[in-house]
C-alpha cells in the first residue's frame, strides 16, 4: 500500500500543480465576482505561448533553464491579454458571463491550433525537454518525509506552492483582498465605500489569466512536452476543484490533490497489480462522478460569492 | 447663523426625466433637517448628488460656504459629508469591523490593522452610545444594530454631515425612539443632520426645518415648529389630503381562512413563526402589524404556499390547504399579492398580456389542449390594464420591465383582484406608490372586502394597517402578541405590542 | 429584428476578422473566402455535405437554444450525442430489425439516451441548485470514457480498435435517392429530421403552454413558483427535452453523415452548438440558418486547405470569433434597451425608474 502511494505521488504532484494554480486563478476572479469558465481557454493560450516560445528561444540561448523559466513568463503574459478579452466582456459590457467565458475558450483552442498548424505544419509543438527533477538540499535527506516530499521534486511545484501560499495571505490579510471580496460579496457595498468595483475586478480576472496561463505551460513543461491543441478538460476540472474546495486557498488544495491522486490511479491502474482488478471504465470516470456527488454535498452550504456572475449595474440602489 | 451645507438651484436630469428641477436645500449647523417628499418626488436624488452619485446639469453645492465639485462619494467623505442609505450596503458574512473600515483601511505595513481599527469603533460606539460589538458578524446581529454600524461607519470617517434615507422604515417603534434620541446625541456633538423621509409624524417629532419637494420641484422650506402634519402633507403632494379612509363597518360573516398552531421555518433554519392561530371572516380585512422580519413573510409564504409549514393547520373555508401545491391554492380562491413585485410578482421580461394571465394561462379560454389562445389573453390583459389605470408605453403589449414601479404594482393588483378571490392576501401593496395610487388602491382594496371577500393585509406602514383594518393581529418574533379591533385601539397600543409587550401586561 | 441584425453584424466582424487572420499567415483573403465557398457549394455533391454538416449543428443548436430559453446552460450536448449515438449503434448493431422499423428504432434509442444523460444534471439542479455549467461537463467527460471503453469492448471495428463497427448501408440513415440526388454525397435522413426539430420546437415555445411555462422560469423562476408553476418539474423537462435533441444530433452524426463511432473524441459540434444557439438568437429558424452557415465554413475549409496554405482551423476561429462578437453586441442591445425603457416613464413618473420601497 505505502509503496504504491510512494510509485505514485510525483506523478500525482505532476498532475495537481497545474490544476492548482489555475483554480487559484478561478478563485480570485470569482471572489472579485466574475465567472470565469475560460480557464480552459486560457491553459490553452499558457501552453501555446509557452510551447512556441521555449520552441524558439531554445535556438537563441544556451541556458536552458533560463529558457524554460522565460517560457512560463511569456506564457504568464499570454494568459494575461488574453483574460483582458473576457474582462472587458463581462465587466464593461456586462456580457453573460458564460457566454464569454465559452467564446474565449472557443477562440483560444481554434486560434492556437490555427497559428501552430502554420508554424509548425502538424498542429503540434514540441519541446526539447522540460525542466528535470531536483532533490531539495538537507531536506530531501530526512527519512521518509525526505524522500516523498523532498526527492525530485520540480522547482515550479515550490513555486506554485509559494503562490499559494501568498494567495491565501493576500486574500485575508491585506486591503486589496478585503476589497476584492467585498466586490464579489456585495459591490453594491463596495461601491458606496468608494472602491473602483470594475478596477477591483479586472485585477480579478487578469490574475486568473496569468495564473491559469502558467498552469497551461507547466503542463508542458513538467509532463507532456508538446502542445497538442488541448488541455483535455483541465480547466474545467480546475473549476470544479474551485467549487469542491469552497473558495478558499487550502480547500482548492485539497480538492486538487484529491483529483491528481484519482487521476493518476486511474492511469497506471494497468501497471499496479493490486489496482488492476478494477475496471479501467470506473477509475477513469471516478473524478468526475466524485466531484457530481460532491457538488450536491455541498449545494446546501455553499459557500460561493454572493454575487458572482451578477452584472453590475453601477449606481444602483 | 452659518450654512454647513447649500444646495443652490440644483438641476438633475436622467434621460428623458427631470428628476430634480431647480432645488434648493440649504443646512443650518447643529439642525436636523427634514427632506419630504412623495415616493418618487426626487429626494434620493438630491441626496445622491449631494453625496457624490450623481452630478448636477445646473446649480451648485456650497460646503461650509466653499464652492465644491462632488464628483464621487470619496470626495464627499473628505469633505465630511457620510450617507446612511435605506439599503444598507454591508456585507454579510464580514464582521462589523471589516465593513466599517472597508475603503479606508488602516495597515500596519502590508497587513490590515484590524485591532486598531475595532478599538478606535469601540470607542465611538460607547461615546455616541451606539452599542455595537466591533468583531460581531453583520449576518448574526439584528436590523437595528446593522443601521447603527451604517451610522458608526460615517463617524468612523469623521462625517459632520449624516444623510440618513428613510432610517425608520425598518425599526421598531421602540428602536425609533432610540434613533431619535441618538440623532439628539450627534447634533449635541456639533453634527447636523438631514434625514430623507415621507413620514410626517417623524418630521414633527425630531426635525428643526423642512424642506418639500414635489414631482422634482421644490416647493419651499418651513419651519417644523410652524407647521402642522396637513400643511406639510398639502405641500407633498399639492392638495388637501384626507387621512381618513372612508369605509364602512364591517360585517363580517363566515370564516373564509383559519389558521391553527401553525409554525414555520425561516430560513436560517430557526422558527420564524411560532404556534400561530387566526381566523379571517367574509366581509373583514385583517391587518398584520409588525415590524419587518417577524414572522410575516413565514406566514404569508406557509398560506400561499411558497413554503412549508412545520406544523399546525391552514384550513380554507373548513378545507385543509396546508399540504396543497400552489395552484391548487390559487385555484382555490386565494390570492397574493406578493411582497417583492419585481421577484415574485411579475416576469419582467414578458409583455403585460403573458404576466396578467401568469395564473391562468392553462384554463380557458387562455388555452386549450395545451394550445395557448392569443386573442383571448390580449383581452383580458387590456381590461385589467383599463380598469386599474396602468400606464405603459405600448399598452398590453409593453414588457414588463419597462413600466414604473408604481405602474407594475398596480397591473398586479389588478391581476389578483381580477381573479376575485374569496381571500385576498396583500403585502405592501402600496410600497412604493404616490399618494394618490395608494388611496385608489385602498378604495379598491375596501370594496373588494365590501363584496363579501376575506382580505389578509400585511404591511410595514402602521398607519395603512391602523386605517384599513378592521381587526389588526401583532407579530412579535414571530409569536402572536394579541388581536385589537382597530377602532378601540390607537398607535401607541400598537406599537407596544409590536414590540413585545402584550396587552394584558400594558398597564 | 434586432437580434437579427446584431447577428449579421457578428458574422461579418468575423469573418472580417478571418481576413485579417489569412493575411496574417500571408494568404490572400479573397483567394482564401472564394475556395471555402466553392469548397461549401460548388456543385450538388459539395451542397449535399455541407447540409450534411450543417444538420448535427442544428440539433445541437436546438439543444442548447432550447435549455437556454429555460434559462439553462446545457454544455453537455457531446456528451449527450455520444450517448445518442452509442444507443443507436447499438441498437444497429445487436437487433435485426430492418427498413423505416430500424431506423425508428435507431433514433428513438439515440433520443431516449441522450434525454437521460441530460437527466442527471437537470435533475441536479432541480433538487440541489448544482449549477448546470459544471454537471454537464462532468456527463461529458463520462460519456467519453464510456464509449472509451465499451465501443471496443462491444462493439470494436473490424480492422480498427479506435472505432466502432462499421455499420452496414441500410443500417445507416442514408438513402439511395437521397445520396444520388446529391452525386454521391453523404448527406442522409438527418436533414429531414432536423427540419422536423425546428418546426416542432418552434411550435412548442411560441404556441403551446408548455413553453409558455418554460419561458417564465427561465427568465423569472421565483415569479413562475409563485404563479404556481413547478419549476423543478419544468427545469428536468427542459434538459431532457434539450438532451434528447442533442441525442438525435449524435444519431445523424454517427449513422447518417458517418457509419462508425471514433473513440477519444469528444464530438465539437457540442460546443459549436452553443455558437449556433448565440447567433441563432435562441429561436429555432435562426438555429437553423446559423448551423448551415457553419456547415458551409466547415465544409469549405478542406478545399481551401488544398487550394491554399490556410489551416483548416481557420473555420474553428471565425467561429469563435462570431460567437464573441455575438455575445458582447447582445449586451450592448440590452443596454439599448434599457435606455429605451427609462424614456417610457417620462409619462407618469417624474424620476428615476425607482426600486421598491426607494423614496
Amino acid at each position: 500500500m505505502w509503496s504504491i502511494i510512494e510509485q505514485i505521488f510525483p506523478y500525482a504532484i505532476i498532475f495537481t500543480i497545474p490544476l492548482l494554480i489555475t483554480a487559484l486563478g478561478g478563485l480570485f476572479s470569482e471572489r472579485s465576482g466574475i465567472v470565469n469558465i475560460a480557464l480552459e481557454g486560457l491553459m490553452v493560450i499558457g501552453a501555446f505561448s509557452g510551447a512556441l516560445s521555449i520552441h524558439y528561444l531554445s535556438g537563441v540561448l544556451d541556458n536552458h533553464t533560463l529558457v524554460l523559466w522565460l517560457g512560463l513568463l511569456a506564457a504568464v503574459l499570454a494568459g494575461v491579454l488574453f483574460s483582458v478579452l473576457h474582462a472587458f466582456a463581462s465587466i464593461n459590457l456586462n456580457a453573460n458571463q458564460i457566454i464569454s467565458g465559452t467564446a474565449i475558450n472557443l477562440i483560444a483552442t481554434a486560434l492556437t491550433v490555427f497559428l501552430a498548424r502554420n508554424i509548425t505544419g502538424s498542429g503540434n509543438i514540441r519541446i526539447s525537454s522540460g525542466f528535470s527533477p531536483w532533490d531539495v538540499p538537507f531536506l530531501s535527506d530526512i527519512p521518509v518525509i525526505g524522500d516523498l516530499f523532498f526527492t525530485k521534486t520540480y522547482p515550479t511545484t515550490w513555486l506554485v506552492l509559494i503562490i499559494l501560499f501568498a494567495s491565501s495571505f493576500i486574500l485575508y490579510k491585506t486591503k486589496f483582498g478585503l476589497r476584492l471580496r467585498s466586490c464579489g460579496e456585495f459591490p453594491q457595498a463596495a461601491e458606496a465605500a468608494g472602491i473602483n468595483v470594475r478596477r477591483i475586478r479586472y485585477s480579478g480576472v487578469l490574475i486568473s489569466g496569468a495564473f491559469a496561463g502558467l498552469g497551461g505551460a507547466l503542463i508542458i513543461v513538467t509532463q507532456s512536452g508538446e502542445f497538442t491543441g488541448t488541455v483535455a478538460g483541465l480547466g474545467f476540472l480546475a473549476l470544479a476543484s474551485l467549487i469542491f474546495g469552497q473558495w478558499k486557498p487550502l480547500g482548492v488544495l485539497a480538492a486538487t490533490l484529491f483529483f491528481g491522486f484519482a487521476s493518476t490511479i486511474a492511469n497506471v491502474s494497468q501497471v499496479i497489480p493490486e489496482l488492476a482488478v478494477i475496471p479501467p471504465i470506473l477509475l477513469k470516470i471516478f473524478p468526475y462522478v466524485v466531484t457530481l456527488i460532491a457538488l450536491v454535498i455541498f449545494s446546501k452550504s455553499s459557500q460561493a460569492p454572493k454575487a458572482v456572475g451578477e452584472t453590475f449595474d453601477s449606481g444602483k440602489r | 447663523m452659518s450654512y454647513v451645507v447649500e444646495m443652490l438651484n440644483i438641476r438633475k436630469e436622467f434621460p428623458g426625466i427631470v428628476a430634480n428641477d431647480n432645488v434648493t436645500l440649504t443646512l443650518k449647523k447643529g439642525e436636523i433637517h427634514a427632506l419630504l417628499g412623495e415616493n418618487g418626488a426626487g429626494k434620493s436624488t438630491l441626496m445622491g448628488v449631494l453625496f457624490g452619485m450623481y452630478q448636477p446639469e445646473r446649480g451648485i453645492v456650497k460646503v461650509n460656504g466653499k464652492e465644491v465639485k462632488i464628483t464621487n462619494p470619496n470626495v464627499a467623505n473628505r469633505l465630511g459629508i457620510g450617507m446612511v442609505h435605506q439599503h444598507f450596503k454591508l456585507v454579510e458574512n464580514f464582521t462589523v469591523t471589516e465593513n466599517i473600515i472597508l475603503g479606508s483601511e488602516p495597515l500596519r505595513g502590508m497587513v490590515l490593522d484590524i485591532d486598531k481599527a475595532a478599538k478606535r469603533i469601540e470607542e465611538l460606539s460607547k461615546h455616541y452610545g451606539l452599542n455595537v460589538d466591533p468583531h460581531a458578524k453583520i449576518e448574526d446581529i439584528s436590523v437595528g444594530m446593522q443601521q447603527r454600524v451604517e451610522i458608526l461607519k460615517m463617524l468612523y470617517r469623521e462625517a459632520d454631515v449624516l444623510i440618513l434615507d428613510e432610517p425608520t422604515a425598518v425599526l421598531t417603534p421602540a428602536e425609533i425612539d432610540e434613533l431619535m434620541k441618538i440623532m439628539r446625541n450627534l447634533i449635541k456633538e456639533g453634527k447636523s443632520i438631514i434625514i430623507i423621509t415621507h413620514k410626517l409624524k417623524e418630521i414633527k417629532a425630531v426635525a428643526d426645518r423642512c424642506t418639500v419637494i414635489r414631482r422634482g420641484k421644490g416647493i419651499g422650506t418651513v419651519n417644523v415648529a410652524e407647521a402642522s402634519e396637513a400643511s406639510l402633507a398639502e405641500m407633498m403632494v399639492g392638495r388637501q389630503v384626507s387621512f381618513k379612509v372612508n369605509k364602512k363597518e364591517s360585517t363580517p360573516a363566515e370564516v373564509v381562512l383559519k389558521i391553527d398552531s401553525l409554525s414555520v421555518k425561516n430560513n436560517r433554519k430557526v422558527m420564524g413563526l411560532k404556534d400561530f392561530s387566526l381566523e379571517v371572516r367574509e366581509g373583514e380585512i385583517v391587518g398584520i402589524a409588525g415590524v419587518e422580519g417577524n414572522g410575516q413573510t413565514e406566514l404569508v409564504e406557509a398560506i400561499t404556499g411558497l413554503r412549508k409549514a412545520e406544523s399546525g393547520s391552514i384550513l380554507l373555508y373548513g378545507d385543509e390547504i396546508i399540504n396543497l401545491p400552489i395552484r391548487q391554492r390559487n385555484e382555490k380562491g386565494i390570492s397574493h399579492i406578493p411582497e417583492d413585485r419585481q421577484k415574485r410578482g411579475l416576469v419582467l421580461d414578458y409583455s403585460l398580456v403573458s404576466n396578467m394571465v401568469l395564473q391562468i394561462y392553462n384554463k380557458k379560454p387562455f388555452s386549450r389542449n395545451g394550445l395557448l389562445n392569443v386573442p383571448a389573453m390580449k383581452a383580458y390583459a387590456q381590461n385589467i390594464l383599463t380598469n386599474f389605470d396602468v400606464r405603459s408605453g405600448e399598452g398590453a403589449a409593453s414588457i414588463a420591465r419597462t413600466l414604473s414601479g408604481g405602474n407594475q404594482q398596480k397591473a398586479i393588483i389588478g391581476r389578483e383582484l381580477e381573479l376575485d378571490p374569496k381571500l385576498l392576501i396583500a403585502v405592501q401593496p402600496t410600497r412604493g406608490l404616490d399618494v394618490g395610487s395608494i388611496e385608489y388602491i385602498h378604495k379598491r382594496i375596501i370594496e373588494h372586502r365590501d363584496k363579501g371577500n376575506a382580505v389578509l393585509l400585511i404591511s410595514l406602514e402602521l398607519d395603512e394597517v391602523l386605517q384599513l383594518s378592521d381587526r389588526i393581529a401583532v407579530v412579535n418574533n414571530g409569536e402572536l402578541v394579541g388581536i385589537v379591533n382597530a377602532a378601540e385601539t390607537d398607535e401607541n397600543e400598537v406599537g407596544l405590542m409590536m414590540a413585545g409587550v402584550s396587552k394584558e401586561r400594558s398597564i | 429584428m434586432r437580434n437579427t441584425i446584431v447577428s449579421l453584424i457578428s458574422i461579418i466582424l468575423g469573418l472580417v476578422a478571418g481576413g485579417i487572420l489569412m493575411l496574417f499567415i500571408g494568404s490572400n483573403p479573397i483567394e482564401g473566402y472564394s475556395y471555402l465557398l466553392q469548397g461549401a457549394l460548388k456543385n450538388l455533391e459539395r451542397i449535399g455535405n455541407t447540409l450534411a454538416t450543417a444538420t448535427p449543428l442544428v440539433f445541437t443548436g436546438l439543444s442548447v437554444a432550447f435549455a437556454f430559453r429555460t434559462g439553462l446552460f446545457n454544455i453537455g450536448a457531446s456528451g449527450q450525442m455520444l450517448a445518442g449515438g452509442l444507443a443507436a449503434t447499438a441498437v444497429a448493431l445487436t437487433f435485426d430489425l430492418s427498413g423505416p422499423v430500424n431506423l425508428l428504432a435507431m433514433v428513438l434509442a439515440g433520443l431516449v439516451a441522450g434525454a437521460l444523460w441530460a437527466f442527471i444534471p437537470g435533475l441536479l439542479k432541480a433538487k440541489f441548485n448544482v449549477h448546470e455549467v459544471v454537471s454537464t461537463i462532468m456527463m461529458n467527460w463520462i460519456a467519453y470514457w464510456t464509449i472509451y471503453y465499451i465501443v471496443p469492448g462491444y462493439f470494436k471495428g473490424e480492422f480498427l480498435e479506435t472505432e466502432s463497427k462499421k455499420l452496414a448501408e441500410s443500417d445507416t440513415l442514408r438513402t439511395p435517392f437521397l445520396t444520388e440526388m446529391f452525386d454521391g454525397s453523404y448527406i442522409n435522413l438527418g436533414l429531414f429530421l432536423a427540419v422536423i426539430a425546428v418546426i416542432i420546437i418552434a411550435f412548442i415555445i411560441d404556441k403551446t403552454t408548455l413553453g409558455f411555462e418554460l419561458k417564465a422560469v427561465g427568465f423569472n423562476r421565483f415569479a413562475a413558483e409563485y404563479a404556481g408553476m413547478k419549476v423543478n418539474r419544468n427545469i428536468i423537462l427542459s434538459m431532457l427535452i434539450s438532451g434528447a435533441l442533442a441525442g438525435v444530433g449524435g444519431v445523424a452524426l454517427y449513422t447518417g453523415n458517418a457509419s462508425s463511432i471514433q473513440i477519444g473524441i469528444l464530438p465539437s459540434q457540442g460546443y459549436d452548438g452553443i455558437a449556433v444557439a448565440l447567433l441563432g438568437a435562441n429561436h429555432p429558424v435562426g438555429v437553423f440558418f446559423a448551423a448551415v452557415l457553419f456547415g458551409i465554413l466547415y465544409s469549405g475549409t478542406g478545399f481551401m486547405n488544398a487550394m491554399t496554405e490556410i489551416p483548416p482551423e481557420l473555420a474553428n476561429t471565425i467561429i469563435a470569433i462570431i460567437i464573441y462578437f455575438a455575445a458582447t453586441s447582445v449586451m450592448i442591445e440590452r443596454l439599448l434597451n434599457k435606455f429605451k425603457a427609462k424614456k417610457s416613464n417620462k409619462e407618469d413618473k417624474r424620476g428615476p425608474v425607482v426600486e421598491k420601497g426607494d423614496s
